[in-house]
């Protein structure tokens, strides 16, 4: 979602998008003109009139599970959101944990009391890192 | 005026400034502010918005995706760089 209409949208995936991706990007690309949206998210800023780059993961229940905000010149890492998703898909279906650094394969935690300050013996800070 | 700089939210500029207009443009900037209310580990705000998707123009609204995972993007432009 941007400020630019659905025209520009339009235009710049016939343009640009579809000769960077096969088949041209594939999701719906909205129009959030005068920034009513993006203010209601804490992402518009109304002396540039834009939406700055912000990112929210939404649970089948509507809840916001998640938020990555940045300002402009720095892109998005797109592993670490597919990670993210995973890992409250998980979460979501199983009721365990997911420690940090968690990928699919991992091991993650069930929470209980047994659990409390017991953690050490199930999971290594290297768990943490590729 | 200097050449805008480049980069992915340059402001356009907008109305030069003489003091009826400053007053005005300040009234308006506080009155126009929508309160962000999106929280994580609360419900996302509901919206609709037209948009482009697989050719053609439609309206979409959050809530027809419940029941789905929605990630919802925001970026500064379209034709910009990052």
């Amino acid at each position: 979602m941007s400020t630019d209409s659905r025209f520009s949208h339009k235009i710049w995936q016939e343009e640009e998008l579809s000769k960077m991706v096969e088949g041209g990007f594939p999701y719906p690309m909205l129009s959030d003109q005068g920034g009513r949206i993006g203010s209601a998210f804490g992402v518009y800023s109304p002396e540039e009139g834009v939406n700055i780059r912000g990112r929210f993961i939404i649970d089948p229940d509507g809840i916001i599970q998640a938020c990555e905000i940045m300002t402009p010149p720095v892109g998005r890492n797109v592993s670490e959101l597919i990670r993210q998703i995973q890992a409250f898909q998980h979460v979501r279906k199983t009721g365990e944990v997911t420690p940090a650094g968690w990928t699919p394969g991992k091991p993650t935690l069930k929470p209980g009391p047994d659990l409390a300050g017991a953690v050490w013996k199930q999971w290594k800070v290297s768990n943490a890192f590729d | 005026m200097g050449k805008p700089k480049d980069g992915c939210t340059t402001p356009a500029g907008g109305i030069i400034n003489s003091p009826e207009n400053k007053e005005k443009t300040e009234m308006l900037k506080k009155e126009e502010v929508i309160k962000m209310t999106a929280t994580v580990g609360k419900p996302a705000p509901d919206f609709e918005a037209n948009g482009f998707f697989q050719g053609g123009f439609d309206n979409f609204k959050l809530s027809d995706y419940k029941g789905q995972w929605v990630l919802l993007c925001f970026y500064p432009g379209d034709f910009t760089f990052v």
